[in-house]
């Protein structure tokens, strides 16, 4: 049994007076990808926050490939939520990606030798090779998302946090960004914790689905938590998973997930921290 | 017969090249000012665009104002004034407007204030007339050896913070979410970044005055973000055109009798409508070609 990515134990996350969750206990094998799901404000985000060493736990551990949690740890890459760049950033497709490898540099802004072949294969690596020199505010949200891949990629992270990256993408950009993160973990090993509010995108690559409501949560293949009984009893009122033409649908969920069409929204669980 | 109409402007007081060289000699100083101040303004003007920061520019430069007005009134240094207003401006806004929205109102509500508190320190200053307006509109004409010290003091400050924090705060100015995701201490990066903002807002004020300060910080940086998307590209332009405007426009003054001001704003406005003319020229070019892409 190989080092888990990711050790999550007795995690407990309190805000602002409110538990969001608690007993938290998740073990992340490399090359495995776990889904969290849960409904807005059940602190999806925050979790993840937690694991990026910016918000701290109020009781609990995580550690990650071994060692404590720590701000600006390079075994970590964060694909964040598509938020379309506006026309006229003054940022091509690659520098969007280069700010992976050079972002963090401190000192005179010197490229050093590699970069450029770097940034080129992480480029190659999602598939925007060839509009790598085009202004990021004329791609599509699809395109722009896997640039954001590509920037998560720049240091082959081991662990792999993805905070709704398929929100406002098209069905085929949500097929298209899942099988390169999906790809991934299968070539490089990394582990991956997915926040998602739609399983369905993602369902045919979910080892495990952690999902957290009302300060509870359950843990499982898909098949045990995404269970009628197993959600009613999360919630503590009636929901109903339904199962219908290769798609699964959560009916009845107390606080109207899966929709929520304002994104930011759903990181209402966050201080004022920025995100 | 014999009536003649003499225009309020002739053509002699915009451009007249008699006693070029010997007013150049004269106008040494502001000119030294001026390429640092278009060079260094050019380059944080690529932040100031790339983090929405345009009207907060104004704000810092009308408590500027106020502060160079009260050195003044006290009879300080006017530049240590302008450089204290634009301080105080650029934390509070700093400090209080991490958030667009909120970062707006407190710029609507400090810049009005600021402005009013420098016309009082004005009103009651009983001195040269003429430095009254100058500090609203530029007062180049009178950068004083210590003065020309502390402006290229300010600008090498400025320049060597920038280029020390360049990657860090282009990346939190672009991609704020993943640079706090990759640990980038953005608070600290934002407030430095006001820092630097304010001193080198005090520095403009100097020479073209609080009215005008965009004319050097936002209008290059964004004439050259129309028409280029790299990031070596866009603040070597930009530095370019901040260089060009402030330069250029002195050069032009001293063969006219008009304020530096004017010219300084206008070649910047030029650069700016022709850079727009270009993007626009290309992005039809590129369209349509994307347009014939999309259609196999």
């Amino acid at each position: 049994m190989t080092d888990p990515v990711l050790q999550i134990s007795g995690a407990g996350m309190r805000l602002r007076g409110r538990d969001l969750w608690q007993g938290l206990d998740l073990d992340l094998a490399p090359g495995e990808f776990v889904a969290v799901l849960g409904p807005s404000g059940s602190g999806k985000t925050t979790l993840l926050r937690a694991i990026l060493g910016l918000q701290r736990l109020t009781e609990g551990r995580i550690r990650v490939a071994g060692r404590p949690v720590r701000r600006g740890n390079r075994r970590v890459g964060y694909i964040p939520q598509q938020r379309p760049f506006p026309l006229g950033t003054s940022m091509r497709a690659r520098d969007l990606v280069a700010l992976g490898v050079n972002g963090t540099r401190f000192g005179a802004p010197i490229p050093r030798p590699g970069d450029r072949a770097r940034v080129d294969a992480l480029l190659a690596a999602v598939g925007a090779s060839r509009y790598a020199d085009d202004p990021v505010g004329s791609l599509s949200g699809g395109e722009q998302q896997r640039l954001r891949v590509g920037q998560a990629l720049a240091d082959q992270p081991p662990l792999l946090l993805c905070d709704e990256p398929l929100s406002s993408l098209d069905l085929r950009n949500q097929r298209a960004v899942t099988h390169i993160i999906d790809e991934q973990r299968r070539e490089t090993g990394a582990g991956v914790l997915f926040v998602t509010h739609d399983i369905n995108p993602v369902l045919g690559s979910v080892d495990r689905i952690l999902y957290i409501a009302g300060g509870r949560f359950r843990l499982g293949t898909p098949d045990e938590v995404l269970r009628s009984d197993v959600l009613t009893d999360l919630y503590g009122s009636p929901v109903e998973v339904v199962r219908t033409g290769g798609r699964l649908l959560v009916a009845g969920v107390p606080e109207g997930e899966p929709h929520h069409p304002h994104h930011d929204h759903d990181h209402d669980d966050d201080s004022e921290g920025g995100f | 017969m014999g009536i003649a109409i003499r225009p309020a402007l002739s053509w002699s007081d915009v451009f007249s090249f008699e006693d070029y060289g010997e007013l150049l000699v004269l106008m040494r100083n502001p000119l030294i000012a001026a390429i640092a101040l278009g060079i260094v303004g050019g380059l944080i003007g690529v932040f100031i665009m790339q983090r929405d920061m345009a009207f907060a520019v104004h704000g810092i430069s009308e408590l500027s104002f106020a502060g160079a007005a009260l050195a003044l009134l006290v009879g300080g240094s006017v530049v240590f004034g302008s450089l204290a207003g634009a301080i105080v401006a650029a934390l509070i806004i700093g400090l209080l407007g991490a958030r667009a929205r909120d970062r707006n109102s407190i710029v609507g509500v400090l810049m009005p204030f600021g402005l009013g508190l420098g016309i009082l320190f004005l009103s009651l200053y009983e001195g040269r007339s003429a430095n009254r307006f100058s500090l609203l509109t530029g007062q180049i004409v009178a950068v004083g050896d210590t003065d020309l010290a502390w402006l290229l003091g300010i600008s090498a400050v400025v320049f060597v913070g920038l280029i020390v924090v360049w990657n860090p705060l282009r990346f939190d100015s672009l991609d704020p979410q993943s640079a706090e995701a990759r640990g980038l201490p953005v608070q600290g990066l934002s407030l430095v970044f006001m820092l630097l903002l304010g001193a080198i807002v005090a520095a403009a004020v100097h020479i073209i005055g609080a009215l005008l300060v965009m004319a050097l910080l936002v209008t290059p940086a964004a004439a050259a973000m129309r028409i280029a998307h790299g990031p070596v590209a866009v603040p070597l332009l930009s530095a370019a055109f901040g260089l060009v405007s402030a330069a250029g426009g002195i050069l032009l003054a001293i063969a006219g009798t008009l304020p530096v001001s004017p010219y300084i704003t206008t070649i910047s406005f030029a650069i700016y409508l022709v850079c727009r003319i270009v993007a626009w020229r290309r992005d039809r070019v590129v369209a349509s070609r994307r347009t014939r892409a999309e259609a196999h």
